[in-house]
């Protein structure tokens, strides 16, 4: 029996420079880098010290609040740098890796017939663990907690998103035992997430409840799905898992190995090679990108969530796509006229872009205008399907009040359930920005 | 194109961060900004944006009141000719209209971007652009023969007490326009009630009368117009609030581009119509009513300055209900209180400013109330769920 999630507020956006369906291999990376900042409200303690010999799968850092919850190293080499920041903060661990990978040992163990805590174990030591998100809070799951279930959403609604049905195409028995593997973290079920009107092999996976997903964007994020099927209460915890994640976690029960293999989708109207590329978690952007594009922003994830990155940095942790667009800092004039400048996208009326339902859009970083106090109301609404009141929860957070915050449904959304809020808003406040805060405020005052 | 550019990058340098003018950069970026949409790039968030901005949010309201406006400036010609008997013709209406109603825009829109711009620069922000549409919106209300310094004095009053006394533009609790009209109106209410002055020239040349229609039948005098008059706007009324016809025009432009909420709209005129219905219905109940119950409940929604209230002044995002659902009540309750008011106050017959103010008062409370609604909900579903797992 399957559930069905139907949303119909949200906006499909079409941009030009979609992935096309090719696989390539991109070139070794000459250093890989594993950035704490990644993982938010980490604070790392190493237990390797720089110039140390790394199998993949050895340990790097733990975290200072949760020893339990350990991160690895993605590649067999050398640490030839810790890059830190203000405050001695550790902001990079730069590995070099070795020409010959070499894989620590861990236990081969079949999920469903061994013991929970054995797996959960295995799970949070072997650096499993930094797959594994946490809502509330949008933070790395605490392996002291059991969720009351476990989603993954294989349903891609962003602009340009990389397809999860090419991604996992041949891992599909690492993704079965992936899923096994969460059957056991958690005391409820695991949901997932598939598009309704796909019929490949991904929807005959058993041991988890496959939830039907019909609508426009965001109604692929998996925020939507928990909403719409088992909400979160005050004290509750669910974790996400993103698909390919689930793979490399299957992949370690069966093998042994940790694989921190990415597939990578290069996307963006500014992107030459349109492509998806094989590499590693944490490569370097040049090994993807053979050159260094020209006013160009690079984004490692979609354009909506994803943070921005330097060409000489490294591709982000979690992030299956690499995004570049051209930077919008030129001036454009009269844009003030209303049905003036179609070919930018509006969500707005006062634009004709609506007319051309069809077309492409080709996208720039521009503000498209200035940020302003909040005037127009029940434009919030249209994009978020979830049973929120957008604005008047982003107001709470703006006056950190914590008791609006909670009655409001803080613990139901993470920053990514807003990013359509950030792109439509007349206002251009920066709606993700302030719910991240907002959430952080949640963390310290009530954890 | 990249001549104007480089100009103002030059006109502008000494407003730059770190530069002698730097405090006074608002006011050049207000100016700068209406040429060109800057080249600022998202910072945080979403990476790219969508094309609409307040900027062109605030022009397409503005565009929706044109015509009410142009109208409004010819019925004033029309209605000083056609009582005063002097034969005229089409541009000679509008002429005199204009050379009485762009001085009040005028020193509408000077005193109040003057305050505006004022308080950017003392605060330290962008200058908001919804003076824009209060700025013309203010004369549009006003009677035609309003002494300048009245308009200025309301535009000061509006813009200090209404607006920035609260904390800007977004934060205001009351329209400010209709403070301004508020204002004007119980400062001063000789000049804006009576029979003198809702006609161009009226107090100052014999055999002109100014009566509003409501006016009229307060007074328990026979009205003598006709509906379609009422509904094409060539009957006497402040100065943009006459024409039915060309308010429901700027009413199409402001539902289509959704830069109004269609709910407030129709659900004022749903509001006005039941309780017109329900004022005609007093003889039949045996209670006699007065001449402006009795007054047919169409006429109602299409006389005074009913329809401009509900489609430019309830629709103000700010000061209106902010959900979906408080959106039909607020827009309902307006509906409502306004006929009531303008039946059953004998002190001045017309009632959709006071309802209009009544009901921006009341709107947080409404919102409240809604969105109490889903707060419950995720209480309630707390509550079972820790029923079922105890």
């Amino acid at each position: 029996m399957s559930i069905d999630v139907k949303v119909k507020r949200g906006l499909k956006l079409n941009l030009k420079g979609e992935a096309e369906k090719i696989l390539v291999d991109a070139p070794v990376s000459k250093t890989i880098a594993v950035q704490p900042p990644n993982f938010h409200s980490i604070v790392p303690k190493m237990v390797v010290k720089e110039g140390a010999k790394l199998k993949a799968g050895d340990e790097l850092f733990f975290s200072k609040y949760s020893e339990k919850t350990r991160f690895v190293s993605p590649v067999s080499g050398t640490l030839k740098e810790i890059v830190r920041g203000d405050k001695r903060r550790i902001l990079q661990l730069v590995i070099s890796p070795d020409e010959k990978q070499e894989f620590k040992e861990f236990e081969k163990m079949d999920p469903l017939q061994a013991d929970a805590e054995k797996v959960k174990e295995q799970v949070f030591s072997s650096g499993l663990g930094a797959f594994i998100m946490q809502r509330p809070y949008d933070v790395i799951a605490n392996a002291e907690d059991t969720p009351k279930a476990i989603f993954v959403s294989a349903v891609d609604t962003a602009p340009l998103s990389a397809s999860q049905e090419f991604i996992l195409k041949n891992k599909i028995n690492f993704f079965q035992t992936g899923l096994n593997v969460l059957t056991k973290l958690t005391s409820g079920k695991v949901y997932l997430g598939v598009d309704k009107e796909s019929t490949g092999e991904i929807r005959h996976v058993e041991n988890v409840e496959v939830v039907n997903v019909q609508g426009p964007h965001p109604a692929g994020n998996v925020g939507v799905i928990v909403q719409k099927i088992n909400p979160i209460n005050l004290g509750e915890r669910v974790w996400t898992v993103r698909p390919e994640d689930v793979t490399i976690i299957g992949e370690l029960f069966e093998t042994g190995k940790f694989n921190a293999e990415r597939i990578i989708a290069v996307v963006g109207n500014a992107a030459k090679e349109t492509k998806y590329f094989k590499t590693k978690i944490g490569a370097e952007v040049k090994s993807i990108l053979a050159e260094e594009p020209e006013n160009t922003r690079i984004i490692s994830g979609n354009v909506l969530t994803g943070q921005k990155i330097d060409y000489n940095g490294y591709i982000n942790f979690l992030p299956n796509e690499l995004t570049l667009i051209p930077e919008g800092n030129s001036y454009r004039m009269f844009g003030w006229l209303p049905f003036k400048d179609n070919h930018i996208h509006s969500m707005s009326k006062t634009s004709l872009s609506w007319l051309f339902s069809k077309r492409k859009y080709d996208v720039n970083t521009n503000l498209n205008g200035e940020e302003r106090a909040l005037v127009v109301t029940g434009e919030m609404e249209e994009v978020m399907p979830m049973d929120i009141y957008p604005m008047q929860l982003l107001k709470a957070c703006m006056a950190g009040d914590i008791e609006k915050m909670e009655s409001l449904g803080i613990y139901e959304v993470i920053p990514e359930d807003f990013a359509l809020i950030d792109y439509t808003n007349t206002s251009k406040i920066e709606a993700q920005d302030i719910i991240r805060q907002g959430l952080d405020l949640m963390i310290t005052e009530v954890g | 194109m990249n001549w104007i550019r480089k100009r103002l990058d030059e006109i502008k340098e000494p407003f730059q961060p770190g530069n002698k003018f730097e405090k006074f950069a608002p006011a050049v970026n207000a100016l700068d900004t209406f040429l060109f949409v800057p080249n600022h790039t998202t910072k945080k968030g979403a990476h790219i944006r969508d094309a609409v901005d307040l900027k062109r949010t605030m022009i397409t309201v503005v565009l929706a009141l044109v015509p009410a406006l142009i109208f409004g400036m010819w019925n004033t010609g029309y209605q000083y000719y056609s009582q005063t008997g002097e034969e005229f013709g089409f541009m000679d209406a509008f002429i005199h209209g204009a050379w009485k109603i762009v001085p009040m825009i005028v020193v509408s829109y000077g005193v109040g971007l003057a305050l505006e711009f004022a308080f950017a620069i003392m605060r330290g922000h962008e200058v908001n652009e919804g003076y824009l549409v209060t700025g013309l919106l203010i004369p549009m209300i006003m009677p035609v023969d309003i002494p300048l310094w009245m308009v200025a004095l309301s535009v000061i009053f509006a813009v200090l007490i209404g607006k920035e006394a609260f904390g800007g533009t977004g934060m205001n609790i009351l329209n400010p326009a209709l403070t301004a009209r508020a204002f004007a109106f119980f400062a001063y209410p000789t000049y804006m009630s009576g029979n003198e002055v809702w006609v161009s020239e009226a107090a100052n040349v014999d055999g002109v009368s100014g009566e509003t229609i409501l006016g009229t039948l307060a007074a328990g005098k026979e009205v003598m117009y006709e509906s379609a008059s009422m509904f094409t706007g060539m009957i006497p009324g402040s100065i943009s609030e006459t024409s039915t016809l060309c308010i429901l025009a700027g009413a199409l432009l402001i539902v289509l581009t959704k830069v109004a909420d269609w709910r407030i709209i129709v659900g004022g005129f749903v509001g006005a119509a039941a309780m017109g219905l329900l004022l005609n219905a007093l003889p039949s109940m045996g209670v006699e009513g007065n001449a402006l119950t009795n007054f047919a409940w169409y006429n109602h929604l299409i006389v005074g300055g009913f329809a401009f209230g509900v489609v430019f002044m309830a629709t103000d995002p700010v000061s209106a209900a902010q959900t979906m659902k408080g959106k039909w009540i607020y827009g309902i309750l307006i509906g409502l209180t306004a006929i009531l008011i303008r039946t059953l106050n004998p002190a001045y017959p017309e009632g959709i400013m006071l309802s209009i103010l009544l009901m921006n008062v009341f709107a947080p409370t409404i919102d409240h109330y809604v969105v109490e609604a889903n707060v419950k909900r995720r209480k309630k579903r707390m509550q079972t769920q820790t029923v079922k797992t105890a």
